[in-house]
């Protein structure tokens, strides 16, 4: 670190943890300009950490020296030589990075030298500096992780690569219509360059146009997908409200930041469950998914697809900035053996109307145009239950109102139950958690109950319809804790829902939880 | 075996079973009689014809025929029926607007569906009012209209369908007016032809709202004068006598009209209709009485090569059949590490 980002990061450091500082910029200018009145080396803030000083900025440039780099550019290698320190310690491979960095700089071959010799100079320091007991390496053996065919993949891949699947599942078409806004474009981008799956992108003028020619895509037949973060969501409102009452499929991916408004657009928070779940004007239900990692996006993305073209209802499926843009490595599935539902179009004539349902899952037929003798008219306006066509009937809105709202509700049959990340009914307290929280959440139950404390985890994937056996397993528990990146929103349904005592944990700085926020809230709470 | 010649369909078979609830003696009717008519003319296909409406009374179209209709919401239909056609490009998708919903909510949509040029007909009903909400007054309102809204009239300069279009960069504008059922049919034709965005403005009386808002040109005591009916390659004439014709003022670009036999005007100092002349339709789209006839027929038809929707399928189409992507190929692409 130098002062500047020891000024900002300190924080977030453990006491007693490893702070290794960049010596060569600890001088006076930077003091200043990181707004240091002295030295923090000995005004006492660093009393609690061990500290280790490497000159890295001078160590960088020696390792450079002949590289023919002025000194300005070897100072920027400066990063690398620090990651080959960190790599050291770690006892982790240095050739990924190598190999990235060759293709990254592939058209600028001194620049990928001059880094990789920065990364093998700071990992050589490491091994050989007499740093004693400060900087021993740390020896973390493998993760047991299950054998198979590995690799990186970020949430926008994930999550595109899904939808493929899940169109390709359903034996649809894949239309994607969209406007750009941070941190959802990267779907965007990525699916336009998947043309050669036969995916139609098309960018439209607005939010609105872009959903409006989603649910046009589906009710021709297509997968009509569309995706925004939560201002744009809001203008897409009443075109999803639309989707629920002629019931076509749709899928609404949204890439959630810090709001209200714009917010803090490039800052992650999971505000939007309200606005999901419930933001539609009338009676509105739909079916709310989310993602809770990267690759989890892709898992995700096909349940989305399969649950809006089985039961004929808009998905909005609930991703974040920092879901959208993290990496993390993912056990590849082998194609053959993912979900397959392929869609069968009504066809036969007889007896049809626009609006006759599957007796089981309350699906209404899909008959899309081009279909001969099933010619019809659909729109927003309330239709009758047993022909489709116009009612204002009062009897005939209450039904209709009931129907849409058990043919969601009845997704909870054809989902998994509940099930515990760890732990069980047997411990005392429960971390009920969505989204992006998976990560931390699942640490800091992992370290606590290594310490022996009764502490379960359960992560939501459905956000509504519930599972069906949630409120029981709820209901178990002396103490519920929500943790939630936004003011406390999924807790409110929880308690709404099963009328539990749940509490929330909530954070929105734009930054995600620490897990040290989450032990620390969990053992007050045990030790109350 | 036998083969049945499909039975030849008339208008009749192109309307629904339900009920039509206009008003008595809305424009309407006579705008849903001229559709009927003309596709029953085109012998179309019902099941892959799609009339796609946003809301108002002209929005509530789609039901009254026998094709398939989709009722959407207010202002978006243009995005709806974009949808489709990038879905499905062979279903023949017609859009239906009311001039508040095709120019002040979805402004936006009819803007850029005209610039893109997908291949649909989109026929605004041009009643200058809103009819549905009883009457408030609309882009299309003329300055001064009386309404619920603007009790002491209206103040804002209306927006001109014709000069929007042109501006946006629609390749096809049309117009004519509800009661004309030998010149609207034609029109309508012409937009079916048409491939890409084809934009046809149609005057409608709202009898209730905005009675004989048009009556000033479209009453027959006036309407010969006071209409100037375009052919593509004939001399721009009108009148009763056929004896007035279109000009350019000397040393101005702006449309004068002239009477044969005046000042020694010949026909041969009347302009000829060359409907691809986008710069003559910007004039001709501004026409109004009293000192010039309001441009009625095709007034620009300049197809491009190929429509929108034609060009987004065509390049997903050579990609995809110049290296058609796997999911297994897709999954694995890139930098992967097998864990043992
Ligand atoms: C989002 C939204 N805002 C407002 C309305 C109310 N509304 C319905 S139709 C209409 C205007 C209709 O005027 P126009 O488009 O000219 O059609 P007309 O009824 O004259 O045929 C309005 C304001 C609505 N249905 N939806
Ligand atoms: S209000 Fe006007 S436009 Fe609407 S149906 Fe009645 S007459 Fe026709
Ligand atoms: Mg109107």
């Amino acid at each position: 670190m130098n002062p500047a980002a020891l000024k900002v990061d300190l924080p977030e450091l453990k006491s007693g943890g490893l702070l290794i500082l960049d010596s060569g910029s600890f001088n006076e200018r930077n003091f200043t300009k990181a707004g240091y009145q002295q030295d923090p080396r000995e005004d006492g803030s660093l009393d609690d950490y061990r500290i280790v000083e490497v000159d890295m900025s001078q160590m960088t440039q020696d390792a450079l020296k002949d590289s023919g780099l002025t000194k300005k550019e070897a100072l920027r290698c400066k990063n690398m030589w620090a990651l080959g320190l960190v790599y050291w310690m770690f006892g982790r491979e240095r050739k990924p990075t190598q190999d990235w960095l060759t293709s990254k700089f592939a058209k600028r071959p001194e620049i990928a030298t001059a880094n990789i010799a920065a990364l093998n100079a700071g990992h050589a320091f490491g091994e050989t500096a007499e740093m004693g007991e400060d900087l021993a390496a740390f020896s973390i053996p493998a993760a047991k992780i299950a054998p198979g065919l590995y690799r990186n993949i970020t949430g926008a891949e994930a999550l595109s690569w899904g939808l493929v699947a899940g169109a390709s599942g359903a034996d649809l078409k894949l239309v994607f219509c969209s406007y750009p806004i941070t941190p959802a474009s990267s779907l965007l981008h990525t699916l336009a360059g998947l043309k050669n799956h036969g995916v139609v992108t098309f960018q439209a003028e607005d939010e609105i146009a872009a959903v409006c020619a989603a649910i046009g895509a589906s009710y021709a037949g297509g997968v009509g997908v569309t995706s925004s973060s939560g201002p744009g969501v809001a203008l897409k409102t009443e075109a999803i409200g639309l989707a629920i009452s002629a019931e076509l499929p749709l899928v609404i991916v949204n890439s959630q930041r810090a709001g209200p408004s714009t917010g803090m657009p490039t800052k992650t928070e999971q505000s939007d469950l309200y606005q999901s779940v419930f933001g539609r004007n009338g009676d509105s239900p739909l079916v709310v998914l989310a993602a809770r990692s990267p690759a989890d996006c892709f898992d995700v993305a096909i349940e989305a697809v399969r649950l809006a073209t089985k039961y004929m209802t808009p998905v909005i499926l609930l991703s974040d900035g920092y879901i959208a843009n993290a990496a993390e490595p993912w056990a590849v599935p082998e194609a053959e053996t993912l979900p397959r539902f392929p869609v069968t179009f009504e066809t036969n004539a007889e007896g049809f109307h626009p609006f006759k349902r599957d007796p089981e899952t309350l699906a209404r037929a899909w008959a899309v145009p081009g279909t001969p003798g099933l010619e019809h008219r659909i729109g927003g306006i309330e239709k009758a239950s047993d022909s489709g066509n116009i009612s204002y009937d009062a009897e005939n809105h209450q039904r209709m109102t009931n129907l849409r709202r058990d043919k969601v509700l009845g997704i909870a049959k054809d989902i998994p139950a509940q099930a515990f990340e760890q732990g069980g009914s047997d411990d005392r307290l429960v971390l009920v958690g969505w989204g992006s929280t998976y990560g931390p959440i699942s640490r800091a139950v992992d370290n606590l109950r290594q310490e022996g404390l009764p502490v379960a985890h359960l992560h939501l994937r459905h956000i509504w319809p519930l599972a069906e056996n949630l409120g029981e397993l709820l209901s178990g528990f002396e103490q519920i804790l929500v943790p939630e990146m936004n003011d406390g929103q999924l807790v409110t349904l929880l308690r709404s829902e099963f009328l539990v005592p749940a509490e929330g944990l909530n954070k929105v700085t734009g930054k995600p939880f620490k897990i040290a926020e989450i032990e620390a809230a969990v053992r007050a709470r045990l030790e109350a | 075996m036998n083969i049945a010649t499909p039975a030849v369909k008339t208008a009749k078979d192109y309307a629904s079973d339900q009920e039509v609830r206009w008003c008595p003696g809305c424009g309407d009717y006579a705008i849903l009689k001229a559709v009927q008519k003309t596709l029953a003319e085109l012998q179309v296909d019902t099941e892959k014809t799609v009339f796609i409406s946003g809301i108002g009374c002209a929005a509530r179209f789609p039901y009254y025929l026998s094709t398939y209709g989709f009722h959407t919401i207010h202002g978006r239909a243009p995005a709806f029926a974009t949808g489709v056609k990038l879905t499905n490009p062979e279903l023949d998708v017609w859009v239906v607007s009311g001039d508040g919903d095709a120019l002040s909510i979805g402004g936006n949509h009819l803007l850029h569906v005209l610039r893109r040029n997908v291949d649909l007909q989109l026929l605004l009903f041009n009643n200058e009012i809103y009819g549905l909400t009883k009457g408030q007054y609309s882009p299309t309102s003329r300055v001064g209209t009386r309404s619920p809204s603007t009790p002491g009239g209206s103040l804002d300069t209306p927006v001109s369908a014709g000069s929007f279009a042109l501006g946006a960069g629609a390749r096809f504008f049309a117009r004519s007016v509800d009661t004309q059922q030998k010149d609207l049919p034609v029109v309508l034709k012409r937009a079916r032809e048409h491939r890409g965005a084809s934009l046809v403005e149609i005057f409608q009386n709202c009898i209730v709202y905005n009675d004989d808002a048009f009556a000033g040109f479209t009453d027959r005591s006036v309407a010969a004068d006071a209409q100037i009916h375009l052919e593509h390659g004939k001399p721009m004439l009108f009148g009763k006598e056929r004896n007035k014709g279109l000009r350019l003022k000397p040393g101005r670009l702006e449309l004068e009209a002239v009477t044969l036999g005046e000042d020694g005007i010949t026909e041969a100092d009347i302009l000829v209709h060359d409907e691809t002349d986008r710069a003559m339709a910007t004039l001709l789209v501004g026409m109004e009485p009293p000192s010039l006839p309001v441009a009625m027929g095709v007034v620009f038809c300049d197809p491009a090569p190929s429509s929108y929707e034609t060009g987004v399928l065509a390049e997903v189409d050579a990609i995809q059949s110049s290296r058609p992507g796997t999911l297994a190929e897709l999954l694995t692409k890139g930098n992967t590490w097998t864990v043992s």
